[in-house]
């Protein structure tokens, strides 16, 4: 089965690629259509229709996992409009954190400067937050016509950096 | 068939829910209220311990028959073979079983050297409670829900449907143990919130964590340990107490079968009676000798501390992976029979800062909640739904032998996901898949799954060819692989080769070995039904010639009849239940005018104010 351009939101019957969305409805929407489309609807059908249910309830089951996480979400409507978000964003530091990840880097490898490398993290999830916030905004323009999505993607590869820079400031990933 | 039956015409036949444990097995139905009951075996019990006792001569002998044989036959009884389900030789190196493992044997599947594999020895129980339920139930049964751990991974998942198959019952559903117990709780208290399930049993352990709403029971996330449970304080039991006796006699039991099996039927006791007692003598006797020691809670406590900690890891993980925190838990439910420890209730309560729900009976809720789920595919149950996760990624093997994710354990199922392949090298005729489950990153800590080789891809230069591979795991946590050449649409040839379990070929053979025998054994049943009801209509026959109304029949009348007790004596002995059951009906008719004269004459004789 071919995955069609909006099947993620024609599985929860939602309006094609919109960006904002309500996820108690979204929950709502996913029950509904669990109850119609579940394999055990279907355990005494015929093996067409449970192929059938099977196959929709999986893309059903695939579309609200993607489409209640708003990064996911916003990845998923970025690909369908052709724009990749790719790795690059982890190789390419963007220039106005080049410092300041260089300091973090400092910090690491002295055992002595968890007091810095706290601070940096505290910093980094103060961006962190700051880009959520203008993802959401963003989310709003482009459900209301404006053609956002390059800036969308620009700060969605900056958010994934500092969420690395967050990980590694958390001690997650480092070696010793 | 002692049940009364209502024909319902076209009513399609019953599906019944069977936890397949690794201590103790049950089945249940849902009755005509839609309440789910528990399958009575023979003895009126519903447990059935999974202990299979394989004779030299006849067949298995299943459950507490079974139990009495682990002393006087431990290397031919096998007991707790749902550890050894879909795993391989090297994964069990480390257990301490009566009975052996034929180490030559294929590295894919165990062969137990009695010429037993789990899936078998699993089927033997399944086809007792199978039988158990048609005794119960009066009609025949050909369709289960089978619980399993909900941390059991593909293989573990294939080989207890391949034990279904083997015992003549399809397979509907696999569902996990934790989320059928969630059901049978849910339903009972048409209860809305977040639920932990916290299930100990004999040989694993599982977490998770559901939501449930309007009916929708939505798995969050779980997680758990196919090795931990009852079993490892059992083991750890068993090393302090056969120690003990090797420093107060000289001698290591460990190696007698016969005297390790009494040792750990004696510490199985004491385990469960620490459940509510403060200490208890563990008693044993030997070759004239005798052994007791005193155990207190403290001390057994402070021995099992380890092995029930190891279940507050994935806890904690389930915790993080459903993200919840503690204080959003609105119930924890305790299931398994090893949720009956004091320490393990006290551990969950700290964990979890809430007092475990103790009111549904461990040992029967989980079969219960498979009959509520063998309801709902029956139609039966309409406004409930169970919407379950995969326990563990899917990934496969890229470059470097690491693991690249497909599919993101907790994933709501069905899940599926979609890969294009293509060639590396020009003319490449194949393209080989390998599969893994687990969470690590290299494939050496992942479990190998299968491995797809897409066959004949035409000749062409590298890169050109585009085959989609789709991954599905369906609703029984099992994955199937269909492959499409995308430049033609058509469905790709692909060979599997699954890393773990049977192949189709051998659980075919055992399933025509098992017919043979289920149907024989069926038959026979049958058969001894009928003649168990033919005796009781020819003595009670017997009885009546000496009746008074005997002499006032006919002589066509008493030639009838005894010419009719001479048909039925002939089709007695033969193998054909049909034929004794139409000779008893034919019996039965030439018995009327008897049968009248002696109401008659008992009207008269109570008349009469005498007895006949």
């Amino acid at each position: 089965m071919s995955a069609g351009k909006t099947s993620f939101y024609g599985a929860l019957d939602l309006p094609p690629l919109k960006l904002s969305l309500d996820l108690a409805d979204l929950e709502k929407r996913f029950h509904a259509a669990s109850r119609r489309l579940h394999p055990d609807r279907f355990a005494r059908a015929s093996a067409a229709e449970q192929q059938a249910a099977l196959d929709l309830s999986s893309v059903l089951n695939d579309a609200y996992r993607t489409l209640r996480d708003p990064l996911q979400r916003a990845e998923y409507v970025l690909k369908l409009s052709g724009l990749n978000i790719g790795e690059q964003g982890n190789k390419d530091v963007p220039a106005d954190l080049l410092e300041e990840v260089f300091d973090l880097n400092m910090a690491l490898e002295d055992a002595g400067q968890q007091d810095e490398v706290n601070a940096a993290r505290e910093r980094f999830v103060q961006l962190r937050d700051e880009i959520d916030g203008q993802v959401l905004r963003l989310f709003a323009a482009h459900d209301a016509g404006a053609a956002v999505l390059e800036e969308l993607r620009g700060l969605l590869n900056r958010r994934r950096y500092i969420a690395n820079l967050i990980s590694t400031a958390s001690g997650e990933g480092i070696r010793h | 068939m002692g049940t009364f039956q209502i024909d319902f015409g076209a009513r399609a036949p019953r599906i019944i829910g069977i936890d397949l444990g690794t201590t103790n097995s049950l089945g249940a139905y849902l009755d005509a209220t839609g309440t789910p009951r528990v399958v009575p075996g023979a003895d009126g019990q519903p447990l059935v311990p999974s202990v299979v006792n394989y004779p030299l001569e006849g067949g298995p002998i299943v459950g507490y028959a079974a139990v009495e044989k682990l002393k006087s036959d431990p290397t031919r009884t096998v007991y707790s073979a749902k550890r050894l389900m879909g795993r391989a030789l090297a994964d069990v190196q480390g257990e301490h079983l009566t009975y052996s493992i034929d180490a030559a044997a294929s590295t894919q599947v165990i062969h137990l050297a009695i010429g037993v594999t789990p899936p078998e020895v699993a089927a033997a129980v399944l086809r007792t409670l199978k039988q158990n339920a048609e005794a119960h139930l009066g009609e025949p049964v050909t369709q289960a829900v089978i619980t399993v751990p909900a941390y059991f991974n593909d293989a573990q998942r294939q080989a207890t449907k391949d034990a279904g198959r083997i015992a003549g019952l399809e397979v509907l559903r696999l569902v996990n143990e934790p989320t059928a117990a969630a059901l049978a709780y849910g339903l009972d208290k048409r209860k809305q919130g977040v639920i932990a399930v916290y299930d100990l049993g004999g040989g694993t352990f599982d977490i998770s964590i559901l939501k449930l709403h309007e009916g929708i029971f939505e798995v969050l996330a779980t997680n758990g340990d196919t090795h931990l449970g009852g079993d490892d304080v059992d083991q750890l039991l068993m090393q302090v107490a056969l120690e003990d006796l090797h420093s107060e006699w000289g001698v290591d039991l460990s190696q007698d079968g016969a005297a390790y099996q009494s040792l750990r039927q004696a510490v199985i006791g004491a385990k469960h009676a620490l459940s509510t007692a403060p200490a208890v003598f563990l008693e044993f006797a030997w070759q004239g000798k005798s052994y007791r020691r005193e155990l207190t809670r403290d001390v057994f406590d402070r021995l099992i501390t380890p092995i029930v900690d190891r279940t507050l890891g994935p806890c904690r993980r389930c915790l993080a992976d459903a993200k919840v925190t503690v204080g959003q838990i609105d119930e924890v439910v305790l299931v398994g029979g090893s949720t009956r420890m004091p320490l393990v209730r006290s551990a969950v309560e700290n964990l979890f800062r809430a007092r475990p729900h103790t009111g549904l009976n461990p040992d029967e809720v989980v079969a219960l909640g498979a009959a509520v789920q063998a309801g709902i595919l029956a139609g039966d149950v309409q406004d409930t739904l169970l919407l379950d996760v995969t326990p563990l990624s899917l990934g496969l093997e890229t470059m470097g032998g690491v693991v690249s994710k497909l599919i993101h354990r907790n994933s709501t199922i069905p899940a599926s996901a979609t890969e294009t392949f293509t060639t590396a090298i020009d003319g490449q005729r194949n393209v080989l898949i390998h599969a893994l489950q687990g969470e690590r990153e290299l494939v050496q800590d992942c479990r190998s799954l299968a491995r797809f080789d897409l066959k004949d891809i035409p000749p062409m230069p590298a890169g050109l060819p585009k085959i989609e591979v789709r991954f599905l795991i369906d609703a029984n946590g099992i994955l199937n692989v269909s492959a499409k050449e995308l430049r033609s649409g058509q469905e790709h040839s692909m060979e599997v080769t699954p890393s773990y379990g049977l192949t189709d070929d051998q659980v075919e053979a055992m399933i025509l070995a098992s017919i043979e025998h289920a149907e024989d054994d069926f038959r026979e049943r049958q058969v001894r039904e009928a003649r168990v009801e033919a005796d009781q209509i020819l003595a009670a026959i017997e009885k009546a010639k000496a009746n008074a109304a005997w002499e006032t029949l006919s002589p066509d009348e008493r030639a009838g009849v005894n010419l009719a007790i001479n048909h039925l004596l002939l089709a007695y002995h033969g193998g054909s239940h049909e034929l004794i059951l139409e000779k008893i009906e034919e019996l039965n008719q030439a018995t009327h005018p008897l049968a009248e004269n002696m109401m008659n004459t008992a009207v008269q004789g109570a008349l009469k104010g005498t007895k006949i």
